[in-house]
């Protein structure tokens, strides 16, 4: 049986999209995991990255964090914290919000830096109080990058919260974990060609929150 | 009126930025700190604006110390306008424009009414509101940057060597828009430049700094060609800085000459008149009176009707009479190849045309009526006409 079979085969099937192990609701799962973890990150490595970057200082400690935090292996931080926390959502998040801060603290760090200091300059010496500097000079300018960060963080996330599943917890990784639990490959392959069409939904769902939030004259002018 | 008293900027390394510097900024005109790098001008202007804190020293606007307002309020009643213009990319020209406007809590209406007043103002095509400072030429942005420092209608400007970056042609063109806003709205400009030149054309008052930042001579630009107070100003003047002097002399006073002027339709009688006025060259000119090039007196002894005008030697470029300077005229006769300038009118026909020597007794006469007079006080009105 070719790939293609198994896939046709997988979404052909009414069973696959109803109930609790159904498409949609696994869809939904995988989802609110990654966007939780995604946000958590966010929370964390955007102040950071953006106050480091405004301020020029602190760049090689956050390059250090940032390396160090690549080099965590998701799925033995995963069992770590399984072991150490037991069945729950926390142990899931950590592996994935320590996969999403350092592409997202990296860029932000690196947006602000890279914002041309002679508007802000211009908006100081015109009256602009900092957080007016921040939000409406540097922020604006800065987002393409900013965003692109949070992109390359989504992608990896969404394709890494399959892992979730090998702690008994839901998502698109249930369909691959028990697929190959019970050899049925039709659902592993179902399964992960679900997780690949999330990954590029989040590329699409980027580039449309950039057409949308950041300026033609910043988009135009790069 | 703003008053430098004995502002010191020392950091904390040791070197030190502006030394014990003293100065009064005259109302209503445009007064230029000019000099090397690193002579502290940039750092004298920013403190204007608390960019930069004085390290000893005070400031007084209008008599009341600077730091008496909050910073704020402070750089919101003073225009800044800086290299590169420092336009916001994501904001378009309109919205660029109407920034402190809308600071000051005007709605968002009137504020973009008011910048598109003000492109019109400072020479933009109201067509460009929409576009973002990426589609824009430099020129263009710049000039954006000045209608922003404008919008709210500060009685101060500070310009940070705003035309530096764009080329010459553009600059000089910037620098004339500005002095004929100047003439309009009657700002107290503090403006930057390293550029001598720059500040000659464009200043009411010239502080020439020195390394160091110290003051080395605060005079109007003819008083700083005619006397620099050292070696330094001196240098850093150039080497033709007695021509360059000759741009503040009006060409008023030259004794122009008619007789050696024919139009093209005089016969031999009335060339003959002209020849005698001893002349080495005619010139002639169409029926309007325009010049048509210049003759020699015996090819045309048998009336100007004659001469072939592609036989002409060409006048080159004729002056203003009255409305350009002595340096101009000067200049029209160095390049004209029989040695004399040709004068027009403001329709363009000939007015006279007067010789080399003519021309070097003018300065002669103006030099010495000026050392009776003492330092002559700088003209606004001829300084923007000669820019336009």
């Amino acid at each position: 049986m070719s790939i293609f079979q198994f896939i046709s085969d997988f979404f052909r099937d009414s069973a696959h999209w109803h109930g609790q192990d159904g498409i949609p609701h696994r869809v939904l799962e995988h989802l609110g995991y990654s966007f939780m973890a995604l946000g958590i990150a966010a929370g964390l490595a955007l102040p950071v990255g953006l106050v480091t970057g405004h301020t020029g200082r602190g760049g090689n400690a956050l390059a250090l964090i940032a390396t160090a935090a690549r080099a965590l292996p998701s799925y033995g931080l995963l069992v770590l914290m399984f072991f150490w926390l037991g069945i729950g959502l926390t142990p899931v998040m950590i592996p994935l919000v320590a996969l999403a801060v350092p592409p997202i603290l990296l860029t932000s760090y690196e947006a602000m830096r890279t914002v041309d200091p002679a508007p802000v300059d211009a908006a100081r010496g015109m009256g602009m109080g900092p957080a007016a500097v921040l939000f409406q000079v540097e922020l604006p300018v800065a987002l393409p990058l900013i965003l692109s960060g949070l992109r390359s963080a989504a992608i990896q996330v969404v394709s890494t919260t399959a892992i979730a599943a090998t702690v008994s917890l839901g998502g698109l990784g249930r369909f691959v974990i028990d697929g190959l639990y019970q050899r049925n490959y039709e659902t592993v392959v179902g399964g992960a060609t679900l997780i690949a069409g999330l990954a590029l939904a989040m590329i699409a769902l980027f580039w449309l929150v950039g057409r949308v939030a950041v300026s033609p004259g910043v988009r135009g002018g790069r | 009126m703003i008053q430098i008293e004995s502002v010191t900027k020392r950091y904390p390394d040791g070197t030190t930025a502006v030394d014990d510097l003293s100065l009064d900024i005259p109302d209503g005109s445009i007064t230029v700190l000019v000099g090397p790098s690193g002579c502290g001008k940039t750092t004298t202007l920013r403190m204007v604006n608390r960019m930069v804190e004085p390290t000893s020293g005070r400031i007084l606007l209008d008599g009341s110390d600077i730091t008496e307002q909050p910073v704020n309020a402070l750089r919101r009643s003073m225009g800044y306008v800086i290299q590169n213009a420092g336009l916001f990319q994501h904001r378009t020209i309109v919205d660029n424009i109407a920034t402190v406007p809308r600071m000051l809590g005007w709605d968002r209406r009137k504020a973009r009414e008011r910048a598109r007043e003000l492109m019109g103002r400072v020479g933009l095509d109201e067509a460009l509101a929409k576009r973002y400072p990426y589609q824009l030429s430099g020129g263009q942005q710049q000039r954006v940057g000045v209608a922003r420092a404008l919008a709210a209608d500060p009685p101060v400007l500070l310009m940070d060597e705003p035309f530096s970056a764009v080329d010459p042609i553009v600059r000089k063109s910037l620098q004339a828009e500005l002095l004929r806003i100047q003439q309009e709205l009657g700002k107290t400009i503090v403006f930057v430049t390293h550029d001598i030149d720059e500040a000659i054309r464009i200043g009411d008052m010239i502080a020439v700094m020195r390394t160091g930042g110290r003051l080395a001579q605060f005079a109007p630009p003819q008083e700083l060609l005619s006397s620099p107070a050292d070696e330094f100003v001196e240098d850093f003047l150039g080497t033709d800085r007695g021509i360059r002097r000759l741009s503040f002399f009006t060409s008023d006073g030259l004794a122009l000459e008619r007789g050696p002027v024919v139009a093209v339709d005089a016969g031999a009688e009335q060339v003959a008149r002209a020849t005698a006025a001893g002349a080495p060259y005619l010139l002639l000119t169409d029926a309007d009176g325009k010049p048509l090039g210049w003759v020699a007196p015996q090819d045309a002894a048998g009336g100007a009707d004659k001469v072939a005008v592609g036989s002409l030697l060409p006048y080159g470029r004729p002056f203003a009479a009255g409305r350009e300077s002595l340096r101009d005229a000067l200049d029209c006769a160095v390049l004209s190849p029989t040695g004399w300038a040709v004068a027009v009118d403001e329709q363009g026909a000939v007015a006279g045309v007067v010789s080399q020597e003519a021309i070097g007794a003018a300065i002669r006469s103006a030099h010495a009526g000026q050392r009776e007079d003492g330092p002559a006080v700088p003209v606004r009105t001829t300084k923007a006409e000669v820019a336009t």
